[in-house]
């Protein structure tokens, strides 16, 4: 790679060794990826600050005695632990993970972090990058979304990686930093009845699909007529579950992509066609359960946003949940800030709904609360869940959800 | 026997002799390897059970999540992880979680790319060379 004077001095360890050591990653990801210079970035959303394990620890604690400073703005992925709730993964069940979660969220926070603490930053206005900027994103759906929804430039960059490049200002200037890298390269054409577009769970079952069937490409989606910014939400995070897309674009909706001939640069792709049997073929694999009783109800991977807040007490109307079944609702700070200034928390909790703050329901340590059959609404969390915690998963659309959660049983297709 | 050289591109350098584990798809080390054990924990993945602990691990790359660097850094850490890795292709997330292993504990995996033909004919339990 070519360095200028300032990059060669960082390598060289010349502002102290955390910034060498930062500056050693990003070439040795510019050497992997081809890259043969580096572009300024304007800010960061980083994953180094969950806990992974004591590495992740030793890791932080080398970077803050070494004297890192951040180069750009740097906001939190969310963690373990839910700071308000500490009970919810309680410390004498798993004290290392416990403690070390809490000690990165202070080391990350020392460091000059803002404390997101949100998979979904960009439902922030501090949180969101703008189009064209060239920045890091490190958590799956959110390097996803900052591409597809936003048009802001990023590769998803691993733990470690990804506040190196914030440390250092910079990253090698390959893959979707660059105009050529963010072309599509494999059209998905929607060959559906239109009544499938009023389907909730059309764009976590669709994401679901691309995840498994673009490899490495960027996929182009051709024939959904609208996606709301919680829809975009759901297929990044679906994708990136399934698969490694990193963006995607949605002919008439995604800014990159106001026709198809924008999207792919006018190359001639190849073109996979999705209809109602590949759908129902996700479908039914990511819901293990599709009656019976329901011990819990989890909402909010990527973490609720407002207008998800606004479709859950409609469809509540008035309404209390089972008290059998544990309903929680995983969000930032930030929204949590605006429902109480709506008056919507204290509703919510009336209701019998419990919100969680910080962190997701499907990590493990399993969150009390978590166990038995448990119904989301999120393709994300029904594709992880079962493999990492002792669970059987339901999945539906919101009102499907809630109508279970009232019940007491799983019940699907009320809101049809 | 004496060991044969892997010979390609080195992305993280150091030298390491030993017996091969081939994988034949990419492996998503989040969730997919335990760090404490070195042992393969993907029910999908065709190499599950195996131990990656020790061996030289030839494999088309790493697949998956924004936790790869950490967990092979764990496993390094834990003297758990793969005495070198042999890939197709550059595979920045495994250079970071190795090189930070490295930087922190002093430990060592090196980590060389190669035509698909040469990671084809590596087979598990050969003896092999890899690096300077």
């Amino acid at each position: 790679m070519k360095l200028t004077d300032h990059e060669a001095a960082l390598l060289a360890g010349d502002l102290g060794k955390a910034h060498q050591l930062a500056m050693r990653l990003m070439v040795a990801t510019g050497e992997a990826t081809g890259a043969t210079s580096f572009v300024d970035i304007e800010f960061a959303h980083i994953n180094s600050c969950h806990y992974s394990g004591q590495l992740s620890v030793d890791f932080a604690e080398f970077l803050l005695e070494a004297g890192a400073d951040l180069a750009v703005p740097t906001h939190t992925n969310a963690s373990l632990i839910d700071c308000h709730q500490p009970n919810l993964r309680p410390a004498e069940q798993s004290p290392d993970a416990v403690t070390g979660a809490l000690r990165l969220m202070e080391i990350y926070e020392e460091l000059g972090c803002s404390s997101m603490w949100s998979c979904a930053p960009y439902q922030h206005d501090e949180g969101r990058p703008s189009f064209g900027q060239q920045i890091v994103g490190s958590e799956s759906n959110a390097v996803s979304f900052f591409n597809s929804a936003l048009g802001a430039r990023t590769n998803k960059y691993g733990d470690m990686l990804d506040v190196s490049a914030a440390i250092v200002g910079r990253v090698p200037l390959a893959g979707l930093h660059t105009d050529e890298g963010r072309l599509g390269t494999q059209i998905f054409r929607l060959d559906l009845a239109d009544s499938a577009f009023d389907d909730p769970v059309l764009p976590h079952v669709l994401g679901i699909v691309l995840g498994q069937q673009a490899g490495t490409s960027v996929p182009v989606v051709d024939g959904l007529p609208s996606a709301t910014e919680d829809d975009l939400k759901a297929i990044a995070a679906a994708a990136a579950t399934s698969g490694a897309v990193e963006m995607f674009h949605v002919v008439g909706v995604t800014p990159e992509a106001p026709t198809l001939a924008d999207a792919t640069g006018g190359r001639n792709v190849k073109t996979t066609r999705v209809d109602a049997t590949v759908l129902d073929g996700a479908l039914k694999a990511l819901s293990a359960k599709t009656s019976g009783s329901l011990d819990a109800v989890c909402l909010g991977t990527p973490h609720f946003s407002i207008t998800e807040f606004a479709s859950l007490r409609d469809a509540l109307g008035n309404r209390k949940v089972d008290p059998s079944v544990n309903v929680l609702v995983t969000t930032s700070r930030a929204v949590r800030a605006e429902l109480q200034l709506r008056g919507w928390e204290e509703e919510l909790v009336n209701a019998g709904v419990q919100l969680v703050l910080d962190t997701c329901t499907y990590y493990p340590p399993q969150a009390v609360g978590v166990a038995g059959t448990v119904m989301t609404n999120s393709a994300k969390w029904a594709y992880y869940a079962p493999g990492m915690l002792d669970i059987d998963v339901a999945f539906g659309g919101l009102i499907d959800c809630v109508e279970s959660a009232i019940e007491g049983e799983i019940v699907l297709g009320v809101g049809r | 026997m004496t060991p044969e050289r892997i010979t390609g591109r080195l992305l993280l350098a150091g030298s390491a002799e030993g017996e091969v584990l081939a994988l034949s798809e990419p492996l998503s080390l989040w969730g997919g390897l335990d760090p404490s054990t070195g042992v393969i924990i993907d029910r999908q993945h065709p190499q599950v059970g195996q131990s990656v602990a020790g061996k030289i691990v030839a494999m088309p790359g790493s697949r998956g999540s924004s936790g790869t660097p950490g967990v092979l850094g764990e496993a390094l850490r834990c003297g758990m992880g793969p005495r070198a890795l042999v890939l197709t292709k550059g595979d920045f997330n495994l250079v970071a979680g190795a090189m930070v292993a490295e930087t922190l504990y002093g430990t060592s995996c090196p980590i060389v790319v190669v035509e698909p033909d040469v990671l084809d004919a590596l087979e598990t339990g050969s003896m092999v060379l890899v690096g300077e």
